[in-house]
């Protein structure tokens, strides 16, 4: 037996490529959106690899550092890496800015690192792909190369300016801003550091203040304003774990003897995944539900269509002894094979386009896999319409009459 | 089977029920025998299609008896379970309009029928290549059909209504969309294959010119036909 629905293909191929063209184009976009939500887990999961923590320390009852701010004292770290357990313990700053470069700006999440080695002290960047980790105490700077920055480029991190000496890759903040790696005193003046006037108003404010300014205690006022013009606060204290030390044992006893919130990296990812990026991704699913809704819309119509402009021919086809699965066969056949011209055509748009994103596009094979799955079972609840108008076809109207 | 023909008795078809009952068919009787092409002639309305619908199986008549060859078809009640494969095997349909499949090439709108008896497709393409053959269409096997002319497109149709080699066509105005030339062309074609395949042809027609063609007729008004001897004028 010849199969119909191929015949019916190869007569009318202009109009089944065209329409998989277009049906292949919104299963690309739905890929991209699965894509962008896979790359927003990736970045979440990134941050955390690069980090190199098995624990944060931050600020208590706050999911800090990355969905809510944490602020804790910046020598807590001593009193955590005295903990049993504990390898090593350092703090870390997370400010994202648009940092200046010449004329423009680019946002970055500028990290402060404390003073270590690379491979060791947790935050640092873990590897570089070109020139080398920061050496200096201040104004030098290691830049994800998503930034766009180049070696020896000098950008502006409010009013300091700093070298990008470093150059590392997929380091990323939680919603895909490129990192700025740079000194932990540094990014706490960056956190903290106000425009002179700003300054200038503070200082007479605490002048003007009886209880400040106290002629019979001398260096009082003095002492007040340099308290007021330094920052001592982290955001976190990122811990490494000494080999053979449960990362929940370590963190619960961090909590009950520090008074300090402590999340372990399952817990972390939780954060990130469950509650930073929850309302990205159901708002994603909102997005691949409708483009579900629309291609189903627009197969089911196509497949209608093309039954409608064949209805005389169905009824000749009945009349003449066709069974009616042969029919609907056809039909059927028809919708999955747009299915399978807009999957192959949605799937190379959107290995094409996912690069030219501003953010990372993560495709997945499985998403695919199970978008291949859905595209087909779309077409099948799409071609039921269609199949059930032509079993409804009456032979008789193929004799006049 | 063949040797019989079709044979219809008393067939009565009624529309509806009650106070809006319509008597579409009164009590036809007819017999067309094998390699005979008879006319049904009517006005509108007289019951033509209806009893062309009943006779093709597509709806059921509500009394009356039916005989294809030596087979009680229909007596009242069908006496075939499936009447799909009754249309396939034992019915021809030749339409006013082709009606051809238009993404199917000539040769496989003819042999389609065959193939979806489960004739393997070579051997259904033969049948329906020497069908084109003695239709002198062979020449068009490759063609699509909507390359064919008016002409073409109805003596392929023909070769489709004979490829399974029925007992009986059912021919529903098959020159109305000809020109007198071509028209008779086909009356020629349906008499030529029905003494070849001594297959029995009921052309329903409004035709004028094919009329004389007839050596009978059947005439069909309110319901009720009534047999003339028509003029047999020569092809």
């Amino acid at each position: 037996m010849i199969s119909l629905a191929g015949r019916d293909i190869l007569h009318s191929w202009g109009k089944f490529v065209f329409t998989g063209i277009g049906l292949g184009l919104l299963i690309g976009v739905t890929l991209v959106m699965a894509g962008v939500y896979r790359g927003m887990v990736d970045d979440g999961k990134a941050l955390l690899d690069n980090s190199g923590a098995d624990l944060w320390v931050v600020q208590k009852d706050t999911l800090g550092p990355y969905a809510e701010s944490s602020s804790l004292n910046d020598d807590i770290y001593r009193g955590v890496l005295a903990m049993p357990g504990v390898l090593r313990a350092a703090n870390v700053t997370y400010l994202t800015m648009q940092v200046r470069k010449g004329g423009h700006d680019v946002r970055a999440m500028v990290v402060g690192i404390a003073p270590g080695k690379i491979g060791i002290t947790p935050g640092w960047p873990p590897y570089l792909v070109a020139g080398r980790q920061m050496t200096r105490g201040h104004y030098e700077a290691v830049a994800d190369i998503a930034t766009g920055f180049a070696l020896g480029e000098r950008i502006q991190i409010r009013r300091n300016t700093f070298t990008v000496v470093g150059l590392t890759r997929r380091m990323v903040s939680s919603s895909g801003d490129p990192m700025i790696f740079i000194a932990l005193k540094d990014a706490q003046e960056a956190q903290f550091l106000k425009d002179n006037d700003a300054i200038w108003q503070s200082r007479r404010r605490t002048e003007a203040n009886p209880a400040f300014n106290r002629p019979s205690v001398p260096g009082l006022l003095d002492a007040v304003i340099a308290s007021q013009s330094s920052n001592a606060f982290v955001n976190a204290v990122l811990v490494t774990l000494e080999p053979g030390h449960a990362a929940d044992e370590v963190a619960e006893s961090i909590r009950r003897w520090k008074r300090l919130t402590v999340y372990t990296r399952a817990q972390m990812e939780d954060i990130l995944v469950g509650k930073l990026i929850a309302s990205s991704a159901k708002q994603i699913a909102m997005f691949l539900v409708i483009l579900a809704f629309v291609s189903a819309a627009i197969v089911a119509f196509i497949i209608y269509t093309l039954t409608m402009d064949k209805i005389r021919e169905i009824a000749v086809l009945k009349l003449i002894g066709t069974r009616n699965r042969t029919i609907a066969a056809m039909i059927l056949q028809q919708a999955l094979a747009l299915g399978v011209i807009g999957f192959v055509v949605g799937k190379i748009t959107a290995t094409y386009a996912a690069p030219l994103f501003p953010k990372y596009v993560l495709l997945v094979p499985a998403d695919s896999i199970a978008g291949f799955v859905a595209v087909l079972l779309i077409c099948v609840l799409s071609s039921i319409i269609a199949i059930r108008m032509a079993l409804k076809v009456d032979p008789a109207e193929a004799i006049g009459g | 089977m063949r040797g019989k023909g079709i044979r219809i008795e008393g067939l009565k078809k009624r529309y509806g029920t009650g106070d809006t009952a319509v008597d579409a068919l009164k009590g036809v009787d007819m017999q067309v025998a094998p390699g005979e092409v008879v006319g049904l002639i009517g006005p509108s309305g007289s019951g033509k299609s209806t009893l062309l619908k009943c006779l093709g199986a597509v709806i059921d008549p509500t009394a009356g008896r039916m005989t294809l060859g030596d087979e009680v078809i229909f007596d009242d009640g069908w006496k075939v379970r499936d009447l799909r494969a009754l249309r396939r095997d034992k019915i021809g349909f030749v339409f006013q309009a082709p009606y051809l499949i238009p993404f199917l090439d000539v040769i496989d709108n003819v042999a389609l029928l065959p193939m979806l008896a489960g004739v393997p497709n070579a051997e259904a393409r033969q049948h329906a290549l020497d069908l084109l053959v003695a239709l002198d269409v062979q020449h068009r096997a490759k063609a699509m059909p909507s390359q064919l002319s008016g002409g073409e497109q109805q003596r392929v149709a023909i070769a489709r209504g004979l490829v399974n080699r029925p007992p009986v066509i059912l021919a529903d105005e098959p020159t109305a969309p000809l020109d007198s030339e071509r028209a008779m062309a086909v009356i020629r074609i349906l008499n030529d294959m029905a003494r070849k395949y001594e297959t029995a042809i009921i052309v329903v027609t409004h035709d004028e010119k094919i009329i004389p063609t007839f050596k009978r007729i059947y005439h069909i008004r309110d319901g009720v036909t009534f047999e003339e001897a028509g003029e047999g004028r020569a092809l």
